[in-house]
């Protein structure tokens, strides 16, 4: 499945862009971390983060559908 | 009508004050959140932020519904900027409207903590020796050379 992947701050930087299509096995959320986390060398780990798909908040073992948004959101410092 | 939002240009004080307005308000309480030229010891010359616009403006609407459903209060409404801002900038604007100052003083804290808590903004500190870092709670830095990219 595709997934357009959203990345943010601390993300966005160790990935070295903002966003990427990426095809991929991975059917919830969880597996998907785990991919890209090792791809783009993520330091973070799971716990400290929210995920989110289409723009709200979900679980991580939420079902992954082909074309989702995902972002994996790092502890926020707005304020 | 949307009350809370993002903004990339200066926040207008006096219309959001103004959009609090109601009869039957005896009050209100506002709070400003401004850039600091200083954090966890290190001197820093400016910020920028950064946010997952449709679920911060989701959420930071959710947290506005939970605070008149929680507080006794009129309106509420909350702006926070986005984008590269200097010492002193307004970064973030919150106020209630309530009938009596109490509630007023509750639920303006509680949105601000709420905000901080819950909406997708991320803060990025530049720092006067040239190091930037995205902040991410407990607050400290998760600290990037800006020589090194």
């Amino acid at each position: 499945m595709n997934y357009q992947m959203l990345y943010f701050a601390s993300l966005a930087d160790r990935a070295g862009r903002a966003e990427e299509v990426r095809d991929s096995a991975a059917r919830t959320p969880r597996e998907l971390y785990a991919e890209v986390a090792a791809a783009h060398d993520f330091t973070l780990a799971a716990e400290r983060l929210r995920v989110a798909v289409n723009g709200a908040f979900v679980a991580w073992d939420h079902a992954l559908a082909d074309r989702d948004e995902v972002v994996f959101l790092p502890p926020v410092s707005g304020g | 009508m949307k009350c809370f939002r993002l903004a990339d240009t200066s926040i207008d004080v006096d219309a959001e004050k103004a959009a609090l307005g109601h009869a039957a308000a005896g009050g209100c309480v506002t709070f400003e959140g401004w850039v600091r030229d200083h954090n966890e010891g290190r001197v820093v010359r400016r910020l920028d932020y950064q946010a997952y616009a449709p679920l911060a403006e989701s959420e930071g609407e959710a947290i506005l519904a939970e605070a008149l459903e929680r507080f006794h209060v009129r309106e509420a409404r909350c702006i926070h900027r986005v984008g590269s801002l200097a010492i002193g900038d307004l970064a973030v604007w919150a106020g209630v409207s309530a009938d009596h100052r109490d509630a007023a003083f509750a639920a303006c804290r509680w949105i601000i903590d709420e905000v901080k808590l819950r909406v997708p903004i991320w803060k990025n500190e530049h720092y006067a020796d040239g190091e930037s870092g995205w902040l991410h709670p407990d607050n400290t830095p998760v600290v990037t050379s800006e020589y090194s990219r």
